[in-house]
């Protein structure tokens, strides 16, 4: 099966908008070779903005071009988009309300061998915390591409979580992103696994795993992790009575936290998160990461088990 | 200072950047051999500091606010003795000290932690500062990119250096008028950065940053200036060193393969 990294699905779709969104307008802080708006500046440069290293700007640049009517994705880092520049997305961008991207590629451990400095593990627990703000992490290119079409039509603040690493695709070839919508990959009795990003994946394996150990697991990709598909996740905490999250971000603030604050009010069953234990991330292969960090098959089924057990 | 020493440091120095980002296969070989010359003759001749004692309180500070180079500060504090020549192979590499970045709580001889940029220019003010607080005549060097200075945080560490009169502080600009996407230039204008640089209050020296006896010079002109921050732009090849490599925007964060390791070293042999 190819993979395909969902920054490279990024790139691609804005360049396909190109010609239809005249009101599309994409920035970049210096990294547009990595974030693939490249992609676009080269067949739309006259709306392309490459803003220098200087992040901060950016954000609050995009929120003047949305205040002129501009549709406008930025992209940088996820470390230097939503960390460098939060306070800018907070005030400038989410409070107005303003139709704004923050399209940020390489989240998460697997950015690999630059280190911990680049490795956003927090960025989704900085977006959720704002308030209004969608969060989006999608599992596949397919779905990233869904996202970003839907994006540049939306009316809201919306931050979009891509990856650097290739990624197998996951999503059905008719599925069709909603957002606000969580979608059940594979269904199951015994426990669910809520994932985002490239843990869907993750957990698609862990469930084969437990199949064979015959445990029946779930699988649902909760793409938009804010607003979070409230109705989904109790449905299927009900259906199984054990839940697990799996997520490539820190254990606190994410996916995890989101889950676990709805079932907490609602439906409270044993549940388990997989994510960075708290702990900053490091040079390595993004595979020898997985395993360092814990994002594995192995120990996703582990965690459904130990759920399970406590049921 | 015996020059031709140091110019066989600095080539030993670029041998090893080479070398270690081969072995990674990754890093960014453009910005580390642009800075070499620039590391060569701090590490080597002018900065007060003990390897064998890398916490030492009388050393001089460095900041490498591009941290992104990293391999070239690496070189030089295994060759200075920091740490065994032979840990430069494990550059990348998971459980290494030597982080894509440098890091403070690993690496032996790394004062700040940096791999953001705009991010080590401020914390080199703040130890100028403190040291100042003390009545301390350590001095304090930081190693900017000139891309790097498209961060707004750059100018309000500088407009903090000269207000304070942060005489203990030299600012070093490696100019090799490229950064990711292209030429600086092109991509959002710093020029003309002496002016922007004497206008924010700094003793501005401009060089040619591979001439080793013209980075010395002004590292003891800073030295003498009493009563502001030195910024001294030195202006360099992105790449230096390597013929394919030189001025390529491409080798910024790019490794060679064996082959091209290969020709890289004949070249600095
Ligand atoms: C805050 C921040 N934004 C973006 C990056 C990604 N990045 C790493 S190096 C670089 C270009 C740096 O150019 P320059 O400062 O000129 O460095 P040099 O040419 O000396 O390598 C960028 C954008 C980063 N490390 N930190
Ligand atoms: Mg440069």
């Amino acid at each position: 099966m190819t993979k395909i990294a969902t920054r490279d699905a990024y790139g691609r779709t804005l360049a396909e908008l190109a010609a239809t969104d005249e009101k599309l307008v994409v920035l970049d802080a210096d990294l547009s070779k990595s974030t693939k708006t490249c992609d676009f500046a080269k067949v739309c440069p006259e709306r392309f903005v490459n803003m220098g290293i200087a992040e901060q700007n950016m954000i609050t640049t995009a929120a003047g071009l949305a205040t002129v009517g501009k549709h406008v994705f930025c992209s940088s880092f996820a470390i230097f988009a939503a960390g460098r520049a939060y306070e800018q997305i907070r005030n400038a961008v989410a409070y107005p309300g303003l139709p704004v991207t923050i399209a940020a590629t390489h989240a998460g451990i697997t950015v690999g061998e630059d280190g911990a400095t680049h490795q956003a593990i927090e960025d989704i627990a900085l977006m959720r915390a704002i308030p209004g703000m969608t969060v989006i992490a999608p599992a596949d290119a397919l779905e990233a591409e869904q996202a970003v079409r839907l994006l540049a039509e939306y009316d809201k603040p919306a931050y979009l979580r891509l990856g650097r690493l290739a990624v197998e695709s996951v999503m059905p070839e008719d599925y069709q992103f909603t957002i606000g919508k969580g979608h059940v990959l594979q269904d199951g009795t015994d426990a669910v696994i809520f994932a985002c990003g490239l843990m869907v994946q993750e957990a698609m394996a862990a469930a084969r795993l437990l199949a064979d150990e015959g445990v029946s697991a779930a699988v649902v990709n909760i793409a938009t992790i804010k607003p979070l598909d409230e109705e989904l996740v109790i449905k299927m905490a009900k259906q199984c009575g054990a839940v697990v999250t799996a997520e490539e971000h820190n254990i606190i603030g994410g996916l995890g936290s989101a889950v676990a604050e709805v079932l907490a009010e609602n439906c409270p069953v044993p549940m388990q998160r997989v994510g960075v234990a708290d702990r900053f991330g490091q040079s390595g292969k993004p595979a020898e990461l997985m395993v360092e960090y814990g994002l594995t098959p192995e120990v996703i089924a582990a965690k459904v088990k130990a759920a399970i057990a406590r049921k | 200072m015996n020059i031709s020493a140091l110019e066989n440091t600095a080539k030993e120095m670029r041998r090893e950047i080479i070398k270690m980002i081969t072995a990674a296969a990754s890093g960014h070989p453009g910005g580390s051999l642009s800075a070499t010359d620039i590391l060569t003759v701090l590490y080597f001749d002018k900065m007060n500091i003990r390897p064998e004692d890398p916490t030492w309180e009388g050393r001089d500070y460095f900041v490498l606010s591009k941290g992104h180079a990293a391999p070239a500060l690496y070189a030089a504090l295994a060759l200075r003795g920091f740490f065994p020549k032979e840990e430069l192979a494990g550059l990348r590499k998971i459980g290494s000290r030597l982080q894509g970045h440098p890091v403070s709580t690993k690496c032996p001889g790394v004062d700040v932690s940096t791999g953001s940029l705009g991010q080590g220019v401020s914390v080199a003010c703040g130890i100028a500062k403190g040291l100042k607080i003390d009545g301390k005549d350590n001095r304090v060097y930081t190693l900017l990119g000139d891309g790097e200075c498209q961060e707004g945080q750059v100018w309000e560490a500088l407009m903090f250096a000269a207000h304070y009169k942060l005489n203990n502080l030299t600012v070093i600009i490696d100019h090799n008028h490229l950064q990711i996407d292209g030429n600086v230039d092109d991509v959002m204008a710093t020029s003309p950065l002496d002016q922007k640089l004497d206008a924010f209050g700094f003793n501005v020296l401009q060089i040619n940053g591979h001439n080793l006896e013209s980075i010395a010079t002004a590292i003891d002109r800073a030295k003498e200036c009493t009563h502001k921050p030195t910024a001294i732009i030195a202006n360099t090849i992105k790449g230096r060193g390597v013929s394919f490599m030189e001025n390529q925007a491409g080798w910024h964060g790019s490794a060679p393969k064996p082959e091209e390791a290969e020709q890289a070293l004949q070249e600095l042999a």
